[in-house]
């Protein structure tokens, strides 16, 4: 697949990748779509995020430009410089990937012992990528013994030491808290910045979106279900970059509205979640969490509309967790997503006065009316003469549409929300549905 | 933490270690005197494996306390020899199944069926092997010895080699790929390490298990004669034939030694050094402790010790020279059906064609008859097996529920039970057969607790551990609420143990199957004690040499112990994993 061109004579660039389209599962069909028709364009002296939820496809095109995953199809072209030599990569990873029984020093020696460097100079090298990355006197010590930002800097040495053109960043902070986080990313800016780092260019998946206007010189936004670039934004404001700027928010909301909005005009609710009818894969979402969102926007400082962005804010929700809740809301005509805010319907700010019956009853109402799947175990319920039905059937009918994966969770789910509004009961040990909950 | 050995940096280590220290310590003393004693031990040993066989008569095995020391450490040398074979067994075997997907096909289901096989059984086919293969010297002997021992060790460790391989996390796998490790530095820098410990931990169990054999297969009869190995196992064996008491305590208490001391000097420090490679990032609450450790540890010479290790490595390393390449990418190729129909009917066919040999061997010298017996023993043995593991877990599982709960208790027994379990509790049956003899009781009954005496300690080990998994808060909250008596046991502590329990349970059952062949017919001196049961029908056809029989026996017992696993502990290992697990 990788293909080495011969360099173009003005345009500096690393990497090009065209027509990427890759499947899980089945090859040929039958599949989950993750990727289709992907193109993008990394040029020297940019940081690029890819910005998107799970499930976008963006770090599976990151593991392909990284050469873990083959994709179906479409190619990825590392365009050589003038002396012929073609780019190379490294990853920093989310869940940091360090050898626990290897010292911070033999970790970030890994890269190079693969290369055969000799002892000395792998000791030298690697050395001076532990004294960049900040981690001088933790040589010796064990991945364990460390802090989850000290972690993270392990692998930023050991990615950087191997002097890769481009540094692959697979959600580096995602996995740290807020402050340890925002340290790590302006020290490595501050890296980047002043040019101290060996690396042409960066390439960080991310679903924070502030993260990615803070750190990116151009920002491609994925829309799910299948993977595809959705937008692609240029980032001109001045480094060191304030989150504060009124410019810094206008783009931030112009994102979250991008990310909301849909490609075509289509129907307005189908095609919130990935399958239709039955087959709707629905997001693992409690029945605690919408009524906390209902709650939140129709108080005080919202009064029934907010921008997402600033519900983000106030709840410290990232985009994957905020996303399935207003969305699922908007499944069930509680909301509706205009632009970058969440608008509630009548209904939605009734739900947020009444009483836990009452509520139940509206949710229930929802429920039947807006998602097929509970209708569908609801009609089967009341068809049978027991009123029982064993969850296997659903399961089965679900995976005929999506992977096992997506089934027990949409399955699960919509237990979730049918016990809530005791439309019908489920018992784990038997494994079945039944109208009542036999007591 | 920071002065321990890394496996690539031997020499670097070494050359530290011969810089003169401005005073030798007290560390350095013990330590150097220790390795000194284990070499010289090792080099004696090793020497009485080559001589001929015919010393066998000139110098036979006495019952002499002084001996005792010498046989004692030749036992001990089979049993290592035995272990270090298993290691290479597992290498080779397990890290094939692993990487290829045709051998995992057939590998895999033979090493989960010889799990669970009497080995015992197997000794009379060896024996003949291996003599004829050096005729004449007590090497060969020695080799069908050792080969006994580690058919008893080596399957759970490949097995569990074969797990870690299979399961080493994805990021670390990704991180090798991407930096293009090459496959020898892939093993030895991830896929080694991460399976060091549960590694560690079925060698230390294969070495109980070992122990149950070492007794039985020092002493072998090929046809008419007898030949017997200088080692505790002949020595009991001579004992018993001599009824002479005081020799069987001698043998027990050489055992016990020698268990205290290859598990102080050799396990404890092992497993204390292999915590290393949990794969746990978070620093573990409580790290095993070793003093024999310690004192490697400040005497700066682990290096040294695991430098055969360190080595190896560092000498593939060195040969593999091949410099790193581009990342590989996960290959998303299906594998060529044509190949895999072939391939899958290259094992039927030699699947058909082992059945049709056995059957056909079998049934030309036994007739249906011999079958329905052999079935109908096999369903008395586990009637045994049944009631008996029933009998242990009333005892075990409230005593080790109330010392699980005592942290200061459990701390302290844990390891004693773990020593029990490693006591191989043959050397103790003469003691029960006097006991019957004496008061004139049934042998039927009273023969069948011997087939848990060695197994039973599982049930207790693994309760405890239970037990003191059992979070605080659930204790509390049930304390609070005033939760009591039966309650108490069905809400809190039943479901607590139970997970531990079945994994308990479990190998007291396939252990109590092997033993029922040394269990169920044993002798003192000319009194001979049988119990009726598939265990006594092996062991007599082996005496007899009846191979036909021996195959049907051991093949009705695999039957047996493999549906015994499949339709009962398997089932409530599946509902303890999705219903009890905490967290």
């Amino acid at each position: 697949m990788a293909t080495t061109y011969a360099r173009p004579a003005a345009v500096p660039t690393l990497v090009k990748v065209e027509h990427l389209t890759h499947r899980y599962g089945k090859a040929g069909g039958g599949g989950l779509l993750v990727l289709k028709d992907v193109a993008l364009t990394l040029r020297e002296n940019e940081i690029v995020g890819l910005l998107g939820r799970s499930g976008s496809g963006k770090s599976t095109l990151l593991r392909s430009i990284a050469g873990l995953i083959r994709p179906d199809e479409g190619d990825i072209g590392f365009v050589a410089d003038e002396n012929g030599t073609a780019p190379t990569v490294s990853m920093v990873f989310q869940t940091f990937a360090l050898f626990p029984w290897l010292t911070v020093l033999q970790n970030v020696e890994l890269g190079l012992e693969a290369q055969r460097v000799p002892g000395e100079e792998r000791r030298t090298r690697a050395l001076a990528a532990i004294d960049l990355i900040g981690l001088d006197g933790f040589e010796n010590a064990y991945p364990k013994e460390l802090s989850g930002g000290m972690r993270q800097r392990v692998g930023l040495a050991r990615a950087i030491v191997v002097n890769p053109s481009l540094l692959l960043m697979d959600e580096p902070f995602s996995a740290l808290d807020v402050l340890t986080a925002e340290t790590l990313r302006t020290d490595l800016l501050d890296l980047w910045l002043e040019g101290r780092m060996p690396i042409k260019s960066i390439l960080i998946v991310t679903h924070n979106i502030e993260e990615a206007v803070l750190m990116c010189d151009r920002i491609l936004v994925f829309s799910s279900n299948p993977g595809r670039v959705a937008a692609e934004i240029e980032v001109d404001l001045p480094q060191p970059r304030d989150r504060l700027d009124p410019a810094f928010r206008a783009l931030v909301d112009d994102i979250y509205a991008r990310m909301t909005a849909r490609a075509a005009p289509e129907p307005a609710r189908d095609g919130v979640f990935p399958g239709t009818g039955i087959a709707m894969a629905l997001p693992r979402v409690s029945t605690n969490s919408l009524a906390g969102l209902i709650e939140e926007v129709d108080a005080s400082p919202f009064d029934g509309r907010a921008p997402m962005a600033d519900l983000a804010d106030q709840l410290q929700l990232e985009i994957d967790d905020l996303f399935p809740i207003a969305e699922t809301l908007q499944l069930l005509r509680f909301a509706e997503l205009q632009g970058a805010d969440i608008q509630l319907t009548p209904a939605a700010r009734r739900y947020a006065q009444v009483d836990v019956d009452t509520r139940k009853a509206m949710f229930a109402q929802a429920l039947l009316a807006y998602v097929p799947l509970a209708q569908h175990i609801k009609r089967i319920l009341d068809e049978r003469a027991g009123h029982v039905a064993p969850a296997r059937r659903f399961r089965d009918q679900l995976e005929d549409h999506m992977s096992p994966d997506y089934a027990e969770e949409t399955l699960r789910t919509v237990t979730l929300w049918g016990r809530y509004a005791e439309v019908f009961a489920y018992d784990e040990d038997d494994d079945r549905f039944s109208l009542e909950d036999a007591v | 933490m920071s002065n321990m050995p890394q496996t690539a940096r031997g020499v670097r280590s070494f050359s530290r270690l011969l810089r003169v220290t401005p005073a030798p310590s007290w560390a350095d003393a013990v330590a150097f005197l220790l390795l000194a004693g284990a070499a010289i031990l090792i080099i004696g040993g090793a020497e009485g494996m080559s001589e001929p066989l015919a010393r066998l008569n000139i110098a036979p095995v006495t019952l002499d306390p002084w001996n005792l020391p010498g046989y004692a450490l030749r036992t001990t040398l089979r049993m290592f020899a035995a272990l270090g074979a298993s290691l290479g067994f597992t290498f080779v075997v397990a890290t094939l199944a692993a990487k290829s997907k045709r051998a995992e096909m057939v590998i895999v289901p033979a090493l989960d069926i010889l799990q669970s096989v009497p080995i015992l059984g197997f000794l009379t086919f060896t024996v003949t092997f291996f003599m004829g293969l050096f005729p004449g010297r007590q090497f060969g002997v020695e080799l069908a010895a050792i080969f006994a021992i580690f058919t008893s060790q080596a399957w759970n460790m490949a097995f569990s080699f074969y797990q870690s391989l299979r399961s080493v996390p994805t990021d670390l796998e990704e991180v090798s790929r991407g930096f293009a490790l090459s496959p020898w530095r892939r093993f030895i820098r991830l896929e080694l390490p991460f399976a060091t410990p549960a590694l560690v931990w079925n060698a230390m169990m294969s070495m109980s298990g070992g122990w149950f054999f070492v007794v039985a297969s020092e002493a072998i009869s090929v046809g008419n004669t007898r030949i017997m190995l200088p080692g505790i196992g002949s020595w009991l064996a001579l004992a018993i034939d001599r009824q002479d008491f005081r020799a069987v305590g001698w043998a027990v208490g050489a055992m016990a030694v020698v268990i205290l001391l290859y598990d102080q000097f050799v396990f404890r420090p092992v497993v204390a050094w292999a915590d290393r490679f949990r794969f746990e990032q978070t620093a573990s609450q409580v790290a095993p402790q070793s003093w024999a450790y310690d004192l490697f540890r400040r005497a700066r010479l682990l290096p040294v010790l695991f430098s055969p290790l360190t080595g190896f490595g560092r000498l593939m390393m060195a040969i593999d020279r091949r410099p790193a390449r581009v990342p590989k990418a996960r290959s998303n190729a299906k594998p060529n059906p044509m190949g895999q129909a072939a391939w899958l009917g290259l094992v039927a066919a030699a699947l058909l064609s082992a059945a049709w040999l056995v059957i056909g061997y079998v049934a030309s010298h036994l007739a249906w008859r011999d079958a329905l017996d052999a079935f109908a023993l096999a369903c008395l043995t586990m009637l045994r097996v049944l009631v008996l593991i029933a009998i242990a877990s009333v005892i075990w599982v409230p005593i080790g529920v109330w010392i699980g709960l005592r942290p200061r208790w459990a701390e302290r027994l844990q390891p004693v039970a773990q020593f029990l379990a490693a006591f191989p509790a043959n050397v103790l049956f003469p003691f029960a057969v006097i006991a019957i003899v004496h008061w004139r009781l049934s042998p039927d009954i009273w023969l069948s607790p011997l087939m848990v005496l060695g197994t039973q300690w599982y049930i207790l080990f693994n309760v405890i551990a239970g037990a003191s998994a059992i979070p605080t808060d659930l204790r509390e909250a049930a304390g609070m609420f005033g939760v009591r008596r039966w309650q108490w046991w069905r809400t809190l502590i039943i479901p607590g143990i139970f997970p531990y329990y079945v994994t308990g349970a479990l190998t007291a059952s396939g252990g109590s199957w092997n033993a029922s062949i040394v269990a169920e017919a044993v002798s003192w001196g000319s009194e001979h004690l049988e119990a009726h049961g598939l265990g006594t029908y092996i062991a007599k056809a082996t005496t007899a040499g009846d191979f036909p029989r021996v195959t049907l026996g051991i093949a009705v017992m695999s039957i047996f112990v493999t549906g015994f696993n499949r339709l009962l502990w398997r089932p409530l290992y599946a509902y303890a994993d999705r219903r009890l697990r905490l967290a």
